[in-house]
């Protein structure tokens, strides 16, 4: 049989020699350009408020500040790495909320008084489990109907949870019948700290960051989410169902933001049917900032932490050095832009080759 | 030198809507053996090839794999009997790398996590195995490589699972020539390890530099399989274009099958 002559061993292909090496490495990896942004800002605010900025409480405070967005945008993160969108976390959370509260109720603590009216001093673990329960509940079914209809019905996501956006929130106001209620019986998992002076809501946020690492960097489910996002075909030629793989995803969405409202009431000790309306554009801001692209298959859950400290130390930073904390507005508005544009730049230096 | 068939489908039909892809196709596909499917542009080469790998469902028709018969209904129970397909798209994802790409969907685990070292190891066995040495490293995304190096992953990927039966579909259609040429050195190097390999191709050079069968395939039926050292160029093309040449092809098979393809073919235009 005729053999083929191997005419060339190796191919020439040099690697790109970088002209601003690292100008090029920063192109390179997305993560990397908002983390010098976010140290920038950082050592521009420890130069003109040595003294207030660089407490180690106003740290904790912004820890705590943003450790229910860190909790939503973990889960967005997923999404977006599929090339999906969730618009409906606003719903998650204010029906995880509400749930919560009604899982309280549900529990009667003798006379006409349920576990919803309890002091702080009198509540009991399993009453916050049951919150807990009614909260991820609600996450659970937003997080499904999206997933169904994503997934199966193949409506495109941005309407789809734009749909269950508006009919989550308007079930939340039914079930409220548009009236907040208090509760002081999660106060002692949002106000406590089980840790020397550090709030709760620290720890619980760096648990759902842990475990959305090993999700989506170093377990199956994590690698055929990228795979989808990149390539939904060779995804399902590799005989990954893709479809069931998103309906996953989108109850992981889910179910961080019905998460996200139970530490909401446990912190504020009430549900806020009206407080949520930007969070769906908080966390794909976080996430877009560090470095998800929302084309799909590119993104990390260390990217998205940065991504929801920028905004919050700007605003934070602001406030104390006076300027007007409007401000963060329009900077995080312009950051996110030119995150944007890097990851831009980036695929087409790529999709040079 | 008869080897008995590895794989083989009997009178497969398919067809889309009203559209008869493919007519009662026969394909025999041996182990160490190159077997060149070839065909004009829509004969039906990549329908067939995705019947035999279950992304299609067949409309009629069987397969038997080790002389028994089996089902496909979808890329994991090919996987399952060992065939793997390199496709005319490759299928790759371009932001996973390497490694990623050539396990996906089938990633190694150690416990609940994946086991990295494992398979950056396996992989680098694979394409060391091949004779493989232009990939940089095999942590470079896949977007970042040459036609040719993303041609060479996909086949590297096809062959990690010791897979049996290996079908290329259009392997060297984009490449350059040193490019095809260290591609066609793979496809003949899998088949002398004793793989069976299905090559589909537009290239008569190709075709004959590495296969020892060519099969045909005319307007979706598949008009003769014969021994490439039997056949010329212009034969071959004549079957590609006409569907026969001289007592080869349909001509041939009229007399033994009666009209039956006769009526198809004499009016292509003319079908219902
Ligand atoms: N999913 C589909 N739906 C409808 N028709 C299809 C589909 N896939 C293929 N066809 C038709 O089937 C015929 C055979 O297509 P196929 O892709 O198998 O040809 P091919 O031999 O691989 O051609 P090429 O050499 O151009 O790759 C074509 O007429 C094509 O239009
Ligand atoms: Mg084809």
């Amino acid at each position: 049989m005729t053999q083929t002559k191997p005419t060339a061993d190796t191919e020439s292909q040099e690697p790109v020699t970088p002209s601003v090496p690292f100008v090029r490495a920063l192109l390179r990896n997305p993560t990397m350009v908002t983390f010098a942004v976010l140290l920038a800002i950082i050592a521009a605010f420890s130069i003109l408020a040595p003294d207030t900025f660089t407490q180690r409480s106003n740290f904790t405070q912004l820890a705590q500040n943003v450790a229910i967005l860190t909790v939503v945008s973990v889960g967005t993160t997923f999404v977006i790495i599929t090339a999906g969108v969730d618009l409906s976390i606003p719903s998650g959370i204010v029906l995880g909320e509400v749930f919560a509260v009604h899982a309280l109720k549900l529990i009667g603590t003798g006379g006409d008084t349920t576990a919803a009216d309890v002091t702080a001093d009198q509540t009991k673990a399993w009453y916050i489990l049951v919150a807990l329960a009614g909260a991820l509940l609600a996450g659970l079914i937003i997080g499904t109907i999206n997933g169904l209809v994503v997934a199966y019905l193949k409506v495109p996501p941005l309407l789809a949870t734009l749909g269950t956006l508006g009919a989550g929130l308007g079930a939340a106001l039914i079930l409220q019948n548009g009236v907040n209620t208090a509760t002081y019986a999660l106060d002692p998992l949002g106000h406590g700290s089980w840790i020397a002076a550090v709030p709760n809501l620290i720890p619980i946020a760096l648990v759902v960051v842990v475990a959305g690492f090993i999700l989506l960097h170093m377990a199956v489910f994590g690698r055929h989410t990228f795979a989808i996002g990149s390539n939904p075909e060779a995804a399902r030629r590799a005989g990954i169902n893709v479809e069931r793989h998103l309906l996953k995803v989108y109850i992981i969405g889910g179910v961080s933001a019905g998460f996200a409202g139970f530490l909401s009431v446990a912190y504020f000790s009430t549900t806020s049917i009206g407080g949520h309306s930007t969070d769906n554009l908080q966390a794909i801001t976080a996430v877009a900032l560090g470095g998800t692209s929302l084309f799909g298959g590119v993104g990390s859950i260390i990217g998205t932490l940065i991504g929801v400290w920028i905004p919050a130390v700007l605003k934070n930073g602001f406030v104390i050095t006076g300027v007007q904390p409007y401000w963060q507005d329009v900077a995080v508005g312009l950051v996110l832009i030119v995150a944007v544009w890097f990851d831009q730049l980036r695929r087409r230096t790529r999709n040079r080759g | 030198m008869s080897v008995t068939p590895l794989l083989e489908a009997r009178g497969i039909d398919k067809r889309f809507g009203p559209v008869q892809v493919l007519k009662d196709v026969d394909l025999t596909v041996t182990p160490g053996e190159v077997t060149a499917l070839v065909g004009d542009n829509g004969a039906g080469k990549s329908t067939l090839v995705k019947c035999i790998s279950g992304i299609y469902p067949i409309d009629a028709g069987e397969f038997l794999f080790d002389g028994q018969p089996v089902t496909i209904h979808g890329p994991r129970d090919a996987a399952g009997l060992g065939i793997e397909v390199v496709y005319q798209d490759l299928a790759l994802c371009d932001n996973l790398d390497i490694v990623q790409n050539m396990f996906l969907g089938r990633e190694r685990r150690s416990g609940l996590v994946l086991d990295e070292p494992t398979m950056e190891q396996m992989a680098a066995e694979t394409l060391a195995g091949l004779s493989v040495r232009t990939v940089k490293s095999l942590r470079q995304h896949v977007s970042s490589l040459s036609g040719g190096q993303r041609q060479t992953v996909a086949i590297a990927k096809a062959v990690l699972w010791n897979s049996k039966v290996v079908i290329l579909d259009e392997p060297t259609a984009a490449l350059g020539v040193a490019q095809t040429a260290q591609v066609l050195e793979l496809v003949r190097r899998l088949a002398d390890r004793g793989l069976a390999v299905v090559l589909i191709s537009h290239n008569m050079n190709d075709v004959f530099a590495v296969s020892d069968r060519i099969a045909a395939l005319y307007l979706g039926q598949m008009v003769a399989q014969v021994k490439t050292t039997d056949v010329t160029h212009a034969q071959v093309v004549e079957l590609i274009t006409a569907g026969r040449s001289g007592d080869l092809g349909l001509a041939a098979e009229k007399i033994d099958n009666g009209v039956e393809y006769a009526d198809t073919l004499t009016t292509p235009g003319a079908e219902q």
